[in-house]
């Protein structure tokens, strides 16, 4: 019955969304029915829609997660487009400065600069939060901007090909590459950059799950998350508290790169974040804050950034922007909707619902 | 460093400073009455995206010639007002957080536009070209400029301004003292529609001649820093547009890196950060307080 | 239900008490009659004809104005601005703010309440504060002003001269209605008086032709009794010693100034005093809720200087704390029983369990929950509800058990039955008084005088953040406490 309750919600937002889409898709003058007909379907089929499906949801996996830890402590994490960016560049840095090392110490050494990118970048705003009391959002915000601007910079005059009109740095060692899910599942083709980074993201969300809701320190940020005084009055420190969530949240963000750098293009590519971060909120939001509807939510919208694709190749006049659209929409209703029934945080930051 | 700033530079400066002026104006009447606009973004992407799409419209199809540009720019008006009104419901009746909308709200009109372009004129990337007579690169800057004032006044010497400041601040005082908490705030939010609309269209029908997807290119959240580095006051906000205005302006010009006099260069990257980092410094104390609107970001609960 | 079928009638030029303990519903009748609050049913009627009042602007039009327990101003706006706000003189253009200081010296003048036009809010006193509100009613010309709990916040002389203010008031024609729980100010203001109880109205009466004792029986609904039947106390060795303790607020001044005092093992000592005068601050400061930098001074726990512990240290030395507001500070209301019953202790064995003491064990806290349940009677007594859905009583006992299973040797608490019903009462008494001869030592805050009086083993007073008497609780009257709690001597 809880789980449906759960469930109920967000599925109505979708189909709301969906609506409103299926009416600007009839304003332009396509068939809505035809159009989602498209979208659903080049999502589903096997193998590679559903293998793109995947490849697109493992980022959007990671960022929810991102999103959904900040949330339970109480905070807004807009900054996981930059600490992912942040991170990438680490991982492809870390590729290409110890490109001889063999994948046994590459690969783990990968993973700890994406964790710490990630984690580095978002503990800035939490520590500005904890020491200054200044706003999360507006920081993150502004972070996002400072990090595309300097590994921009970086990769532009440090670890470009000289010559290359693409910018994007010259390529990771092969011992930092990670396997294509191809390799191990029969009828999945190799080219499909489904990669080794979805089972990292689905023991992510278990991961995130038993953190939270299984340990001391999970519930120490649940607790400042629903009521900072009573946390504190509980003898926990609000302000580690905050640096800790937004360590981790930097830190989940930070595993795009992953799935980006060691597992796609094996090089970073400027501004390859097709707005996975603020995705992430959606994503995150969709989910109902919990590991298990971000999980659900982001194969939705995977789902969506498949299909938008074909969407627009095979219709006449909608373009993918339609995915945009449906996103927004769902966000403005999912949000709508979380502040808007029971009673809101009256302590807290930000409205959460107990799962 | 005094070869920095030649004719050429400071009319840059102006022309970058006027979109930024506009949305942060707008986002001064917003955040003053307690709501949060990271959606600036989105009206300006509205704003830019209908007064082109309108223009070209006007002039192609219709011939209006050079009034099309004014249609336009009305055009842009309604749409950045029609994107607030959708914010503005969202926020104030539902109480949704509004962070949180004003992010689905720049999603949504990242996607909004490039959807009716590829509709309407079948190409998702922009509009189709404006011919440059029919332009109006220079009435939003003198709309920009002269609002800075008229903002002011409106803040601080009517009675709106005075209600609109007090909503912002206190709005349970405000509502126990007779004023429309409400009513207020949805104001406050649609004339920010509105001007982050007139900003928009510059820069659609005034920069250049057409829209490109995504053309704002983060300037609403740079028009945002700028409000929160001008601590919510017209003038000092206008200033902190100017400065960003100017770092803009100076990593144009320099195509690539700035030199030092002694001799160093500066890539471009550089100067572009200056505005995220000194907003941050600022917000966090660094230089002077900056004292947001106290009720900012909170939905007004009446209670029962 | 906060309100039931309330009905209060005010004559016109006359000062009309409404009175009632915390929560009887007070505040709620007269906010719904200012269209702060919605009523589910029910009229208002002015001058005979009835109103419709759904906005505190219909309020205003009809001549009715309300002081706010809390005062509704805008801190960083000037008196001026706050006092024209929504009334503005001058075009819808231009804001008239000259015409507006010069009515306001008018009003000043003509009622007594001075204070600058200029001056920002934020920087007044309280007192001055309540002027601006009073003057921000006047302005409007209100015939009829609802007062809620206006003297709260004033000391003793502040008081007399408020009152003086509202009896020319009075003699100018308003209609004043004044909320209050101080029966002494009652018989000293009010012509008439309605009492409330539980969101009813239970008594109207003349205020010449009752007494202190009438209103209070009518007040509480039965004889004060509230007198908890304990043995003597056997005070032992000294658990807690304060030392010229001064707490610092962030903003101005002291909020507890030099404070010395001790507690011993199996004594309650209470601390009574007038609400905000240092009390919240005193207990924060010893639970480890204050930040260091703003004490002075000393707090010794046994032999230990804890003045630089936190609230972790401190809970773990022994010290339990119930809170005064439990919403705020004591429960986290969207979590659950069992994940609320562990607060505090939720690093520590047996909540958590091996390896390394991280992981959360959910059986440990399921029995804990249980026990504290069961033992303090809470209801319902399933554990995976969330807090929010228990009723007040059943919130405080939950937190008052968890507190008291840490097996405290010294126990902070603060107004321990505030919103409570009167069985929940009984047992919270019982239970305080249980710990003292345990041995337990125990401080006692509370604004209700009954209830310090009659669980105290010794009484400190407190008035403006300084400690200015103590007296023998089996012996003092009430009058006598009061008279310290308002004067200060």
């Amino acid at each position: 019955m809880r789980l449906l309750h759960e469930l109920l919600f967000p599925f109505i937002a979708v189909l709301a969304a969906f609506i409103i889409g299926a009416i600007l898709v009839l304003i332009v003058g396509d068939n809505p029915i035809e159009a989602y007909r498209l979208l659903l379907g080049s999502a589903l089929s096997w193998p590679d829609g559903i293998g793109y499906t995947l490849f697109y949801a493992t980022p959007l996996i990671f960022t929810g997660l991102a999103v959904l830890v900040a949330f339970r402590c109480g905070l807004l994490n807009i900054g996981a487009e930059g600490q992912l960016y942040i991170a990438a560049f680490a991982v492809a840095w870390v590729g290409i400065t110890f490109a001889n090392l063999s994948a046994w110490v590459l690969v783990p050494l990968c993973f700890i600069a994406a964790i710490l990118g990630g984690g580095v970048w978002g503990a800035i705003p939490g520590a500005l939060k904890a020491r200054f009391g200044s706003h999360e959002v507006i920081n993150t915000i502004m972070l996002n901007f400072i990090a595309i601007a300097l590994v921009s910079y970086f990769t532009q005059y440090h670890y470009k090909t000289p010559g290359d009109p693409i910018l994007q740095t010259v390529p990771i060692g092969s011992g930092a590459e990670i396997a294509r899910l191809g390799k191990f599942i029969p009828g999945l083709p190799e080219r499909i950059p489904l990669n080794v980074s979805f089972i990292v993201a689905l023991a992510a969300c278990a991961l995130v799950y038993l953190f939270l809701w299984r340990t001391k320190w999970g519930y120490e940020i649940r607790a400042t998350g629903n009521n900072p005084w009573a946390a504190e009055y509980g003898g926990i420190s609000i302000r580690k508290q905050i640096v800790l969530a937004m360590v981790v949240s930097g830190a989940l963000a930070g595993l795009v790169g992953i799935n980006e750098v060691m597992g796609y293009r094996y090089r970073f590519y400027d501004g390859f974040s097709a707005n996975y971060g603020f995705t992430g909120i959606a994503v995150a939001l969709l989910g109902r804050n919990h590991p298990v509807g971000v999980l659900l939510s982001a194969l939705f919208f995977g789902m969506l950034l498949r299909g938008g694709i074909f969407v627009d190749a095979f219709t006449d006049n909608v373009t993918k922007d339609l995915v945009d659209v449906l996103q927004g929409i769902v966000i403005l209703f999912v949000a709508a909707e979380a502040l808007f029934r029971g009673p809101f945080g009256r302590f807290g930051l930000l409205k959460r619902t107990k799962v | 460093m005094t070869e920095l700033f030649t004719i050429a530079l400071i009319w840059s400066t102006v022309r970058l400073a006027t979109p930024l002026i506009l949305a942060a104006l707008g986002g001064m009447f917003s955040e003053r009455s307690g709501v949060i606009n990271i959606a600036l973004e989105g009206k300006m992407l509205a704003g830019a995206f209908t007064a082109a799409a309108i223009t070209y419209a006007a002039d192609a199809k219709l011939g209006l010639g050079a009034f099309s540009p004014w249609l336009g720019l009305l055009a842009g008006v309604g749409a950045g007002m029609l994107v607030a009104a959708i914010y503005a419901v969202v926020c104030i009746r539902f109480k949704a957080d509004q962070v949180v909308s004003g992010m689905a709200i720049n999603i949504l009109m990242i996607g909004v536009p490039g959807f009716l372009s590829g509709a309407f004129f079948q190409s998702s990337g922009s509009t189709p070209q404006i011919p440059k007579e029919h332009l109006i690169p220079w009435t939003p800057i003198v709309i920009a400029f002269s609002l800075v004032v008229l903002t002011w006044y409106v803040l601080y010497r009517t009675p709106f301004g005075l209600r609109l400041r007090s909503v912002g601040e206190n709005p349970g005082a405000a509502d126990a003292a007779g004023v429309n908490v409400a009513r207020l705030r949805y104001s406050g939010v649609l004339l920010a529609g509105a001007l982050a609309g007139i900003g928009g269209a510059y820069l659609s029908i005034g920069q250049s001649s057409l829209f490109t997807r995504n053309m704002t290119a983060g300037r609403g959240f740079i028009a945002l820093a700028a409000l929160i580095f001008g601590k919510w006051r017209p003038v000092q906000t206008m200033l902190a547009c100017l400065l960003f205005g100017f770092t803009e302006a100076v990593s144009i010009q320099m195509q690539g890196v700035v030199k030092l006099p002694s001799g160093e260069d500066i890539p471009v990257q550089f100067i572009q950060m200056v505005p995220y980092v000194l907003t941050i410094i600022v917000l966090a104390g660094f230089i002077g307080q900056s004292r947001p609107p106290q009720a900012l970001g909170r939905p007004y609960q009446k209670e029962r | 239900m906060a309100n039931d079928r309330v009905n209060i009638e005010v004559q016109p030029g006359t000062i009309h008490a409404i009175v009632g303990e915390n929560g009887a519903g007070k505040s709620t009748a007269m906010r719904i009659a200012y269209g702060f609050y919605e009523a589910d049913g029910g009229e208002i009627l002015i001058d005979g004809e009835v109103q419709q009042i759904t906005t505190p602007h219909d309020a205003i039009a009809r001549g009715v104005g309300m002081v706010h327990q809390h005062f509704m101003l805008v801190g960083t706006m000037t008196v001026a601005e706050n006092i024209v706000l929504g009334a503005e003189p001058g075009s819808v253009f231009s804001l008239d703010l000259a015409e507006a200081a010069a009515e306001i010296r008018k009003l000043s003048a003509e009622f007594r309440l001075s204070v600058d036009p200029h001056a920002v809010v934020e920087n007044l006193s309280v007192g001055q504060q309540q002027r601006v509100e009073l003057l921000k009613a006047l302005y409007r010309h209100a015939r009829l002003l609802i007062l809620d709990e206006p003297t709260a916040v004033l000391t003793p002389q502040e008081v007399d001269e408020f009152f003086t203010i509202l009896r020319s008031m009075r003699e100018q024609g308003k209609t004043v209605i004044i909320i209050t729980h101080k029966l002494s100010e009652v018989l000293a203001i009010s012509d008439q008086v309605t009492v409330m109880r539980d969101g009813r109205v239970v008594g109207r009466l003349e205020t010449s032709e009752t007494s202190a004792a009438e209103l209070a029986r009518l007040m509480v609904g039965r004889e004060v009794l509230l007198r908890v039947e304990k043995p003597d106390s056997k005070p032992e060795a000294i658990e807690l010693k304060v030392k010229n303790l001064s707490v610092m607020a962030a903003d101005d001044g002291k909020r507890v100034d030099n404070v010395s005092f001790e507690v011993r093992r199996g004594e309650i000592v209470g601390i009574a005093g007038v609400e905000g005068n240092g009390q919240t601050e005193l207990i924060e400061a010893l639970a480890g809720l204050t930040e260091p930098a703003q004490l002075s001074g000393e707090i010794w726990f046994e032999d230990q200087n804890i003045t630089r512990q936190g609230a972790r240290s401190r809970r773990e030395l022994g010290i339990a704390h119930i809170p005064e507001d439990r919403h705020r500070r004591g429960l986290l209301l969207d979590f659950d029983l069992a994940e609320n019953s562990i607060l505090g202790v939720h690093y520590r064995r047996p909540v958590v369990a091996y390896p390394g003491d991280i992981v959360l064990d959910y059986d440990a806290i399921q029995q804990r929950a249980r026990r504290i349940i069961s033992e303090f009677d809470v209801r319902p007594t399933d554990p995976e509800l969330p807090a929010r859905s228990l009723s007040g009583g059943n919130q405080q006992k939950l937190i008052i058990g968890r507190e008291l299973d840490l097996k405290p040797r010294l126990l902070l608490v603060s107004q321990p039955t505030r919103g409570v019903d009167i069985g929940a009462i009984e047992f919270i008494h019982r239970n305080l008084v249980a710990m003292r001869d345990a041995g337990c030592a125990v401080l006692l805050v509370s604004a209700e005088l009954e209830e310090v009086t009659s669980l105290a083993d010794r009484l400190l007073v407190i008035h403006e953040g300084r400690i200015v008497g103590e007296v023998d609780p089996k012996v003092a009257t009430i009058e006598q406490i009061g008279l310290l709690m308002t004067r200060g001597h």
